[in-house]
């Protein structure tokens, strides 16, 4: 048998429902690879080991009771984005360094529901706000394949946490691909669900029409478990879709023959490389070989997107973190200082430069006299995107796409140019524009110009909204197929 | 549309945060960088394109106003960087 650490959610639950291991035993050996790896990755802002013991007892005890449900005593990271009563909450921010939430996000509390075990707390860009996990206000992320090189961002701690074995499963955020690129880049499964499909209550808002709670886990049979739990209407998030929540454990049959996949022409445009562009070819041929019918499509906004993106997320930052104003919590400025004065500098000292760079992009585009020329005109090239979209999924069932046209790129390589770091997204930004589904999956590796080691390249589906259950399928028929998924850093 | 250093400033006024010179001049010359590459944007027509707001065209969510359980004084004011009793303290306002 692997070691405890290295097993799946599915493998797991199946051993705890089987007795043949404890919650307990489960939670010590994730918190010692923690203890033993975590040094060299900075995975996890916060570990909480006393809670997760706690709670592997009494997820022990359930289990016994014979009233478990699929996740009891599975252990989790979740991204240090989503609120956790009674356990520090920072997102990255120095401006909430110190703060402890009250109570728990409806993502968080349906799994605790279900006495899953909180491990800790994961490193991320500050407020969700980057690509690479550099803009933690703490320290990065390493990427657990080669640690001179990013995890991805903006929830590089999840996707590094699960591609090392420190985590099971991780509960991440997607702005505009903070999901999908961190999978990607560390070789793991990751989810970013329709817009409104889990509630966000709880998330600390960055950029509210787009924000998305999604799983990060090792195949897609385990993102699967896990969106049943996190998924539904909830009256704390009016945005939250009141739709039934499909089963979509049943979903996977592994069956996709006659599926039409189309393939975006604008998502293979020059700039990527050469590696990444194998990899997902030869992915595209194997679900033809498992019976998928492939076409070429056109997404002629694609090419918007970019600017249609940097313009709405950063004015609704703007909007969002105006509540940090040093008086209700969180960072507030000491010393003498008039209202204004020690408001300014509150946020002059709590945010760090890439969260001060969209606020005030955002102000920029909402302020009087650029509004028409930037807001409104964004919200109508949203529409366009959107449009796009609907026509393709008249004639397909999902997209196959990258994930991003690069793989992990080396510490510091983009720090200095935002507009270069911006680009790493340039294929995942337009399915938040739209609120659809999209999944990233393992589908092989390349070696970069600038280094020797093979990197994870990730292949995307994205499908027409709430179609979660048909993606998590095609993923997981690809999973039966191939082994790239079980492929595992060296750490 | 390149921005200069007094709209730089400007629009840290309105979004309250001070700025040093030093990132003056660097937030000048990339929100300059960055606006450059939202230049194609202007060109497109979008004549009668109606503007999205949510994605799955939800709107005016209502719901019953019925009184529920909120979070008790204490907790509300846990994290509060001032407080007075059961108050938030902010600084003067108004001059004395």
């Amino acid at each position: 048998m692997s070691e405890l650490w290295q097993l799946s959610v599915a493998q797991a639950a199946q051993l705890l429902a089987d007795r043949a291991i404890s919650s307990v035993e489960l939670t010590d050996a994730c918190l010692e690879r923690i203890a033993a790896v975590d040094g060299q990755l900075s995975a996890y802002l916060t570990v909480t080991a006393d809670i997760a013991r706690q709670q592997a007892q009494a997820a022990d005890r359930r289990i016994l009771s014979g009233d478990a449900g699929p996740l009891t005593g599975i252990p989790m990271q979740v991204k240090d984005l989503l609120c956790t009563n009674g356990v520090p909450t920072t997102c990255a921010s120095r401006m909430l360094a110190e703060y402890v939430p009250v109570y728990d996000a409806t993502a968080v509390a349906r799994l605790r529901a279900q006495d899953a075990v909180l491990l800790g707390k994961g490193n991320m860009d500050e407020f969700g706000m980057g690509s690479s996990t550099e803009n933690s206000a703490f320290f990065p992320t390493r990427n657990p394949w080669d640690t001179s090189r990013v995890p991805g961002g903006s929830s590089g701690g999840s996707a590094a946490a699960v591609a090392a074995g420190m985590a099971p499963f991780a509960l991440g955020t997607d702005t505009g691909g903070s999901i999908r690129q961190p999978a990607s880049f560390c070789g793991v499964t990751g989810l970013k669900p329709t817009y409104g499909r889990v509630s966000r209550y709880g998330l600390v808002a960055y950029a509210s029409s787009l924000d998305q709670i999604g799983p990060l886990a090792r195949d897609a049979a385990d993102c699967a478990l896990i969106l049943q739990a996190i998924a539904g209407h909830d009256p704390r998030d009016a945005t939250s879709l009141p739709a039934p929540t499909p089963d979509y454990a049943a979903a996977l049959t592994g069956d996709v023959s006659g599926l039409r996949l189309g393939v975006p022409s604008e998502y293979f445009a020059d700039g990527m490389d050469a590696g990444v562009r194998a990899a997902v070819a030869a992915a595209i041929d194997q679900l033809a070989a498992l019976g998928a019918e492939i076409r070429e499509v056109s997404l002629p906004s694609t090419e918007h997107a970019l600017a249609c993106y940097y313009i709405i997320a950063p004015s609704e930052c703007s909007a969002n973190l105006a509540r940090y104003d040093g008086v209700k919590y969180g960072y507030s400025h000491q010393g003498d200082a008039d209202m204004w004065e020690a408001m300014e500098r509150t946020r002059q000292h709590g945010f760090g430069p890439e969260v001060k760079r969209r606020i005030m992009l955002g102000a920029f585009a909402l302020s009087s006299g650029y509004y028409d020329a930037y807001y409104l005109k964004a919200q109508q090239v949203r529409t366009l995107i959107r449009q796009d979209f609907a026509r393709v999924f008249a004639d397909v069932d999902a997209l196959v796409a990258p994930v991003s046209p690069v793989t992990a790129f080396l510490l510091g390589d983009r720090t200095d140019d935002p507009v270069r770091m911006y680009l790493v997204d340039i294929y995942t930004i337009p399915v938040n524009i739209a609120g659809l589904p999209a999944v990233s999956i393992p589908c092989g590796f390349a070696t970069p110009d600038d280094g020797d080691t093979a990197l994870p390249v990730g292949l995307q589906l994205i499908g027409p909204h709430l179609a979660e259950d048909r993606l998590l399928n095609i993923a997981h028929a690809y999973q039966q197929a191939t082994a790239w998924h079980r492929e595992r850093p060296n750490i | 549309m390149p921005i200069d250093r007094a709209q730089v400033q400007h629009i840290a006024a309105l979004a309250r945060i001070s700025l040093t010179d030093a990132e003056t001049e660097a937030f000048t010359r990339q929100l300059s960088d960055i606006l450059d590459q939202f230049q194609a944007l202007q060109a497109l027509d979008t004549s009668g394109v109606e503007p999205t707001a949510h994605v799955a065209g939800l709107d005016n969510v209502l719901r019953d106003d019925e009184p529920a359980d909120s979070l008790d004084a204490e907790d509300t004011l846990r994290n509060a960087p001032r407080r007075r009793g059961d108050f938030f303290q902010v600084r003067a306002v108004l001059d004395e």
